[in-house]
């Protein structure tokens, strides 16, 4: 056995045990942070898949970002959750039927995949000089189906504009609430002061070095958006207000920008979302940047929720 | 490979099981995510399989799950905001109709300013 073979099946084993970790647990809090733990595990599980530029999504959004939502909703709610456990027999039914499944798509993935791999990796690497671009993930979410990642953005958005209107009609556009009522504790207000611009340089770093590189907007923003939150949460700055102009600006900026990009390329290129021969790189970065920004501060009000609070006159 | 392919296929189990068993809404909130991080692995596993022209794993896949991450982040934060706004109104996150026809929820919304 390979020290390599080892080391995967040791984190598929502890993958394993903390996602049954998540799901047994008696507290929603505990559940809440094994599943943080469990999602920066499976980001190693992506980078022995090959896979950086999804490791670094699953730990910064799908790990943090995520995990800091929920910490939020279980501290919140966590002890006041009523429902009682469902019968034993349908324990062992669902019990059954969820092993049927497990065992179903492991016989499928193991067994039943196409051999030799259909793969798009080809064609996709043969037309990324043309891109000017190194990173071919990159390459894929902003040239060959740039309209994908424009539509998600539009999700991020519409996820936004639904959790602003949960908003009750007397605070809305109002302030919403982040962290608890007390007053931060002295830990969290010096790591507030102490990692922002660290956070910040990385997260442009990151921004920066998707064209050739693992990384990109999502990466960064997920950064970023961190890096404000932990200044929000520490009261070192105050959330605006759901109806400020600056942030719905904020918000709207990177996907305006990037359709205003894929419009003039009926223009100046062939078809929507083409770039002109030369300027496809520049153009990128450009879209790349301003989604940065808006993903950050998408992300960050879609976890500080709805409007709370009245706004300030 | 196969390791992370059976490790997937379990986690979309688990994941299924604690949506159907667990009786708090927050709990399968955090299930679905396992669930749906399952079925991100897979699209890992077509990802590595597909490596070729110099490259560890196929982007195509791997772009999609990016894609999708943010997605279920989204979804997860809209499940998460209902789940809270329920809160607010009940006091408890029941969704079974006993608690619904025994409390009336408080309808501050309807009153004028």
């Amino acid at each position: 056995m390979t020290s390599a073979l080892a080391f995967d099946l040791a984190l598929a084993a502890l993958v394993l045990a903390i996602a049954t970790l998540t799901i047994a647990a008696r507290e929603a809090m505990s559940a809440v942070i094994s599943f943080i733990a469990y999602g920066l595990l499976l980001s190693l599980a992506w980078v022995r898949l090959r896979a950086p530029d999804v490791a670094l999504t699953e730990a910064a959004i799908g790990a943090g970002v995520t995990g800091l939502l929920l910490l939020g909703a279980a501290a919140t709610i966590g002890h006041r959750q009523a429902g009682a456990a469902p019968p034993l027999a349908l324990m062992l039914a669902a019990g059954l039927a969820c092993a049927l499944v497990a065992s179903g798509l492991a016989a499928t993935t193991l067994v039943l995949l196409p051999e030799p791999a259909p793969t798009l990796a080809p064609p996709a690497m043969a037309s990324l000089a043309t891109t000017g671009l190194g990173n071919p993930v990159t390459a894929v979410l902003f040239v060959y189906r740039a309209l994908d990642t424009l539509l998600e953005k539009v999700v991020l958005v519409l996820a936004l504009l639904g959790v602003w209107s949960l908003a009750p009609d007397r605070v809305w556009g109002g302030v919403a609430r982040l962290g608890p009522d007390a007053p931060p504790r002295a830990m969290l207000v010096f790591l507030a002061q102490l990692l922002p611009p660290v956070g910040m340089l990385i997260a442009i770093y990151m921004f920066w070095t998707g064209a050739d590189h693992p990384g990109g907007a999502f990466q960064g923003g997920a950064i970023l958006a961190a890096m404000w939150l932990i200044v929000l949460t520490a009261r070192l700055a105050d959330m605006p207000a759901t109806s400020h102009p600056g942030l719905r600006l904020l918000v709207l900026a990177g996907p305006m920008l990037f359709a205003a990009i894929g419009f003039a390329g009926w223009a100046l290129a062939d078809a929507f979302l083409a770039y002109p021969e030369g300027y496809a790189k520049p153009l990128i970065i450009l879209a790349e940047a301003g989604l940065t920004l808006s993903i950050a501060a998408t992300l960050a009000c879609l976890v500080a929720g709805p409007a709370t609070r009245t706004p300030p006159p | 490979m196969t390791i992370f392919a059976a490790c997937a296929a379990l986690l979309m189990g688990l994941g299924l099981f604690g949506l159907i068993t667990n009786p708090q809404p927050l709990r399968k909130i955090v299930a679905f995510n396992i669930l749906g991080s399952g079925v991100f692995l897979l699209f890992g596993i077509v990802a590595r399989r597909g490596a070729a022209a110099g490259v560890g794993a196929d982007p195509v896949p791997q772009a999609l799950v990016i894609t999708g991450i943010v997605v279920a982040f989204a979804a997860t934060a809209m499940a998460v905001a209902l789940l809270l706004r329920l809160f607010a109104d009940r006091g408890d996150t029941r969704l079974d109709h006993e608690s619904a026809a025994g409390t009336e929820p408080a309808r501050d919304d309807c009153r004028p300013p």
